[in-house]
């Protein structure tokens, strides 16, 4: 069984159509990456994927269950970290473990345990007493992922897990993910508009542009396809254009807040 | 049953349990933060202090202002105490605004939390955030010999009753905060909300000196009941009606606000 299956998805918002009729699936213990530019629709198809959006039409399922009529099963087994902060500024790194863990349904008996684990994993101990909205960009998403780790999803969802991130903080994140994926099987869905960035840690992608997949495989056949050397190269002969040139007001405002109060 | 409590009650199949997993786990987080920034209780006394030792000192000998009771600084006190816990409960549809904004809105709703126990989970932040305040003024109100009745019953009840009543204006700040949805606007929505509240109930006067078509108005207003129940509760003052119909008119009013809420929060995200 696919990790994720979505056929023929569309997502209509008004009269502006954000994803048109896209169809993927992601394997278990994959790592999945979603490229394209801002505004490409890749948030609209993970919100789908986590049960925030319906979809117009088509469907989606996650482990076997539709994202409509099988929301509460799909929550409770995915982790989710979505683009912007989703650590509480008001309350300290352990406090913000502990409530993700009460609110992902970890029972009370494992609770220390998991907390304990994840803290190790993803090497927090230096800050747990520190207020969220103290901590530095790198901090930040290491301890989001803990969070998400506590209710052990067997599938992850990270919106663009590295944007706002330095080289070194961006590398430990990923080396954190590939030991996740390596110890616990967890298939990682990513979106990401870093082309080498997807190269490197991606075993299969789908590059979407203006709500839809134009181009979809293993980096290195994707490359071969196009005749090209690099992913960024495979976007400009899919679609004609540089990947820079996509996104809207809004996606630029709200990517270059989050960097700014990330850094 | 042993299996059971090796499960979280967020993750358990009963939908009544996992209610009261995610109420109790968001409003352990509020008590949390509160405890973080305890200054903010203190900061947040000052403007309804200044109501009460200004507003109502001026006007303290206005007999028709006060109901008839004699001191109207005590008349005024319950209805300052639920104005600032009005002011409280407005401020969580910001909190939904900037929680959207960064994303821990889109987080939340990704997990088996049920929507209601957001939602109420929230209101009994808010809930708990008045009644701090509530302590601090009635703790003001016995060190400056203000004369209210010091009963247990009278006391407690009026509490809950400021609970009850600021978890429900939470709630409907919520609601009106997914549908703005932007901060500034908010702010002007939030503004235009509150005073109109806050004039048209009995907090400041009571409802015998209004204008027919503003009682009329007063009269379908949860503040009126909630300062009406906590007036008699704390003063002793029977201005008509009954205790038990401003209960019962600001518990439905929280239910229904909370149950509108969970049905338009999702809406933020989008």
């Amino acid at each position: 069984m696919s990790a994720v299956a979505v056929d023929g998805l569309v997502i209509r918002f008004g009269d502006v159509e954000a994803v048109r009729g896209i169809s993927f699936t992601v394997d278990s213990g994959e790592s999945f990456g979603l490229l394209g530019p801002n505004g490409a629709g890749k948030t609209t198809t993970i919100r789908v994927l986590t049960t925030l959006l319906r979809p117009t039409a088509g469907a989606a399922s996650v482990d076997g269950h539709d994202v409509v009529s099988g929301g509460l099963a799909i929550r409770q087994l995915l982790g989710y970290i979505p683009q912007a902060i989703s650590i509480d500024g008001a309350l300290t790194a352990r406090e913000n473990l502990e409530f993700y863990a009460r609110v992902t349904g970890v029972a009370r008996a494992e609770r220390r345990d998991r907390i304990d684990h994840a803290v190790t994993v993803m090497a927090l101990g230096g800050f747990l007493d520190r207020l969220g909205r103290t901590l530095s960009g790198g901090m930040l998403r290491r301890l989001e992922i803990a969070t998400a780790l506590l209710n052990r999803p067997r599938i992850l969802f990270l919106d663009e897990p590295t944007v706002g991130l330095d080289p070194t903080a961006r590398r430990l994140v990923w080396e954190r993910l590939e030991e996740l994926r390596e110890s616990a099987g967890t298939t990682l869905l990513v979106t990401t508009h870093q082309m080498e960035e997807a190269e490197r840690q991606c075993d299969r992608i789908a590059i979407m542009d203006l709500g839809t997949i134009v181009a979809h495989g293993t980096p290195a056949d994707l490359c071969e396809e196009y005749g090209v050397d690099t992913l960024d190269e495979v976007f400009t002969a899919a679609t004609g254009r540089t990947i820079e040139e996509g996104g809207s007001f809004r996606d630029a405002r709200r990517s270059r807040r989050l960097s700014r109060r990330l850094g | 049953m042993h299996v059971e409590a090796a499960v979280s009650r967020v993750a358990s199949a009963d939908p009544l349990r996992r209610l009261f997993g995610g109420i109790g786990a968001m409003g352990w987080a509020e008590i949390r933060k509160l405890r973080h920034d305890n200054i903010d209780i203190l900061t947040r006394s000052v403007q309804p202090l200044l109501w009460l030792f200004i507003f109502g000192t001026a006007l303290r000998r206005n007999r028709a202002l006060a109901g008839g009771f004699h001191d109207y600084r005590a008349y005024l006190a319950p209805g300052i105490m639920a104005q600032a816990a009005l002011f409280i409960a407005i401020f969580f549809g910001l909190a939904v605004i900037w929680e959207r904004d960064v994303g821990q809105l889109q987080r939340l709703l990704a997990t088996p939390l049920p929507r209601l126990a957001i939602v109420l989970g929230k209101a009994g932040g808010a809930g708990i955030r008045a009644l701090a305040q509530a302590v601090v003024l009635l703790v003001v109100l016995a060190a400056t010999g203000i004369s209210i009745q010091w009963t247990v019953g009278g006391v407690v009840g009026a509490l809950v009753l400021l609970i009850l009543a600021t978890g429900g204006f939470a709630c409907l700040s919520m609601i009106l905060a997914s549908l703005v949805r932007t901060r500034e606007r908010f702010m002007g929505i939030g503004q235009m909300v509150m005073m109109p509240l806050f004039f048209a109930s009995s907090a400041l006067y009571p409802l015998s000196i209004m204008p027919s078509w503003l009682r009329v108005l007063a009269h379908g207003n949860p503040l009126t009941y909630e300062v009406h129940g906590m007036r008699q509760l704390l003063l002793g003052v029977h201005t008509g009606g009954t205790l038990w119909v401003d209960f019962v008119f600001v518990a439905a009013f929280l239910a229904v606000a909370a149950g509108v809420a969970a049905k338009t929060y999702p809406r933020a995200i989008l």
